[in-house]
């Protein structure tokens, strides 16, 4: 009896002890799922969600505080990733967020410009070069279309200008396969 | 023949159509008034303008400048002055336009001065370069810079080097015709290629429905003072295909993902090797090629064509006829359906191939797949296509990847034997076009990430420098003023510091006050300050006057 028990404390301390090293040993920093849910998201960083930026909004996810269809970058394609990742329905973009536009890039009309650099301020990846009473520009292949440049110019002089389908960026279409249409009396 | 061939599977035999086009002789197509030519012809990066609108420009001048490693120069193919830069329909299915020179010509065909290179004194890697610039691309249909595929890279050397002259694909005869005519010059580019890849086995692949390019290529053979062999393989398509003609000629495959220089094997296509010969042996840039017109045409023959010259002079030239029903740029197995017959003739345009209703009856209405599996049986990739479909048809791009969508060579032989005649080819593209778009996102995106958090760590990082700065600021001001009482009395606290601070601050602002005062009535002469007295009296008095009716007014109201 007392042997049975000691045995069970002895492997209960020892089990305990190998936990807690593991626990010390192989912690992992930050939260791995966050991580996985960062790599699905476009990356705009335009807050459209809610959240400053894509790494909080996936945070958030990861917590359940946040739902999976508030990224209208993303799109449905993106919103289906997300539910396959985390194990549930997809469902329809959250409209109140916003609708998925095509990928543009900010332009910023050089004559207009004033150089204020607010707009410098609120790039969220520092795709704007300029300087104060310098003309501004975009570096366009590093432009995400965030649009949150828009609202502080003082002047309106940045547009959003869609990119072109150009011959580097075509795309092979889906191709539309005309069926032979079966008819009625073949059916029945 | 006593070479052991070997067989790849799968395969098929289309009707061969080659006997239309290359009974005909040889001639240069005559020199347009315009010539279109793209700066785009090539894999890698396109082209840079070198030259002006308005320029006058020589036949075979450079006039847009190789662009990194991975490029090829383009030239002028005749004399004329430059009329634009800028986009212009090319030869590509989507019917987009691309960056294009356009050339007027002046008729006159003058050569800009050009000498034979002296290949074998050169630095092998001047060479390549030297070739870069002379635009030498693959003419079997890639269209990749031959330079980089003549450096044997780390190995420094590929032991096999492999002459493509299969030209498996139905109707085109231009490499045929080639090798008939000029077997000499695609030798002397030979010895060019064997001498930068340092081979020694050189073995030249052609199919045996081509004897008399087989017994041309075996008589200039010959000639040459080293082992070349001339091996006849069997006609089927895509024997001509570079992965497939390296199994029939050697056993040997190329694995998955990796390429033919990885098992020590280069394959280039005759024309190339023409072109290479007329670049090493005459200084010529790759102006001209030989192109097959055929199909629905009144006289199907090889044509010398400069590049940019447009299509239609062609097929005019080649005899139109009532009827067409498009054009095709290549065969009918790989072509690309050309969306404009203005488009001009690039480095990649083996054959226009006209279509008729009679020659290419359109495809009957495709039926749902019925999993027979015969696409399976004449892919030559060994894969399987109507999985390929499958996932293709429904978005699932990453299981296609898995079932080695990258491996399919686009050859159309699954569509080919579809009793459903379901356009295959079509549904791999689109994948594969799909994956590279989400790759090029995945590559912004991660970018976008990066520069975001370093923009993050980067404002955090310029607050804390900015609260150190002016903790650091206050701190070397209270040691100062700390140090300057102490010899008057050592009982120094840090109130006492700070008091002391902020006395010298209001004194040094007092200063400043009194710095900025008038100056302009220091140091007057007593006349002059009486003046200003005497001013200054009268002021007093009328606003001390028009400050009195203003308060009996108040007091009034």
């Amino acid at each position: 009896m007392i042997t049975a028990i000691l045995v069970m404390v002895a492997i209960a301390v020892v089990t305990g002890l190998v936990l807690g090293w593991s626990a010390i040993r192989f912690k992992v920093e930050g939260n791995p799922l966050a991580e996985k849910i960062d790599a699905i998201l476009p990356q705009t960083q335009c807050g459209q969600c809610g959240f400053p930026g894509c790494r909080p909004y996936a945070e958030a996810i990861a917590k359940g505080e946040a739902d999976i269809n508030q990224c209208p970058p993303g799109g449905e394609e993106g919103v289906k990733k997300l539910a396959e990742l985390l194990g549930v329905e997809p469902k329809p973009l959250d409209e109140t967020h916003g609708t998925p536009k095509p990928k543009s890039v900010a332009f910023i009309d050089e004559q207009t410009c004033i150089g204020c650099t607010l707009c410098i301020q609120a790039c969220p990846v520092d795709a704007i070069s300029g300087a104060a009473k310098q003309m501004h520009t975009i570096i366009a292949v590093e432009c995400t279309g965030c649009e949150l440049c828009l609202p502080p110019c003082p002047v309106d002089c940045i547009t959003m200008v869609p990119i072109a389908e150009d011959l580097p960026h075509w795309k092979w279409k889906h191709p539309v396969v005309m069926l032979k249409q079966v008819s009625g009396e073949a059916r029945a | 023949m006593s070479r052991e061939l070997f067989k790849f599977k799968g395969g098929v035999h289309p009707p061969e159509h080659k006997a239309e086009s290359n009974t005909r002789p040889v001639h240069a197509a005559p020199l347009p008034k315009k010539l279109v030519i793209p700066l785009r012809q090539h894999i890698g990066n396109p082209a840079k303008p070198v030259v002006e609108v308005g320029d006058r420009v020589l036949k075979g001048q450079l006039i847009g400048a190789a662009d990194g490693y991975i490029s090829a120069a383009v030239h002028a193919s005749s004399s004329g002055i430059v009329s634009a830069i800028g986009p212009a329909v090319v030869p590509h299915v989507s019917g987009l336009p691309d960056e294009c020179i356009t050339l007027s010509t002046d008729g006159l065909d003058e050569w800009i001065v050009h000498a034979p290179l002296d290949y074998r004194a050169m630095e092998p890697s001047d060479l390549r370069m030297r070739l870069r610039d002379l635009g030498i691309a693959g003419l079997g249909g890639a269209v990749f810079p031959s330079a980089v595929k003549l450096d044997p890279g780390a190995t420094h050397s590929c032991p096999t080097l492999i002459l493509n002259g299969g030209e498996c694909e139905p109707w085109i005869t231009c490499d045929d015709v080639l090798m008939r005519t000029r077997a000499d010059d695609i030798l002397q580019g030979v010895a060019v290629m064997r001498h930068l890849l340092g081979s020694t086995e050189i073995l030249i692949g052609i199919e045996d429905n081509k004897p008399e390019a087989i017994a041309a290529m075996q008589a200039a053979a010959q000639k040459m003072d080293y082992a070349i062999e001339v091996v006849a393989v069997p006609a089927i398509y895509p024997g001509g295909g570079a992965k497939q003609l390296i199994k029939t000629l050697t056993g040997r495959e190329v694995p998955s993902g990796k390429l033919s220089t990885d098992i020590g094997i280069q394959v280039f296509n005759v024309g190339t090797a023409y072109a290479l010969a007329r670049a090493v042996h005459h200084g010529e840039p790759l102006i001209s090629r030989l192109v097959t017109v055929t199909g629905h045409v009144l006289r199907p023959q090889n044509m010398e064509v400069l590049i940019g010259t447009p299509m239609h002079t062609l097929i005019t030239l080649a005899g139109d006829r009532d009827g067409t029903t498009g054009v095709l740029m290549g065969g009918p197995m790989m072509g690309m359906p050309m969306p404009d017959l203005d488009v001009p003739v690039v480095k990649a345009t083996n054959c226009i191939l006209v279509k008729s209703r009679d020659l290419f009856p359109p495809l009957p209405a495709a039926l749902p797949c019925i999993r027979c599996t015969r696409c399976a049986d004449a892919c030559p990739a060994e894969l399987q296509p109507q999985e390929l479909f499958r996932f293709a048809k429904t978005g699932d791009f990453g299981r296609a990847q898995e079932y080695h969508l990258f491996d399919c060579i686009e050859c159309g032989c699954c569509s080919y034997v579809c009793p459903s005649h379901i356009p295959l080819v079509d549904f791999y593209r689109y994948a594969k076009s799909e994956i590279w778009a989400r790759e090029k996102e995945k590559r912004a995106a991660d970018l976008a990430r990066e520069r975001h958090e370093f923009r993050q760590f980067r404002l955090e990082r310029e607050k804390k420098e900015k609260a150190e700065k002016l903790a650091a600021k206050a701190q070397a001001k209270r040691a100062e003023l700390a140090a300057a009482p102490a010899t008057e009395g050592p009982a120094q606290t840090d109130a006492d510091a700070k008091k002391a601070l902020i006395a010298a601050a209001l004194a040094r602002a007092q200063a400043k006050k009194a710095e900025v005062a008038p100056k302009n009535v220091d140091h007057l002469p007593p006349e002059k300050q009486r003046e200003i007295e005497e001013i200054e009296a009268r002021r007093a008095k009328i606003r001390e006057l028009a400050r009195q009716p203003l308060e009996t007014d108040e007091k009034k109201s």
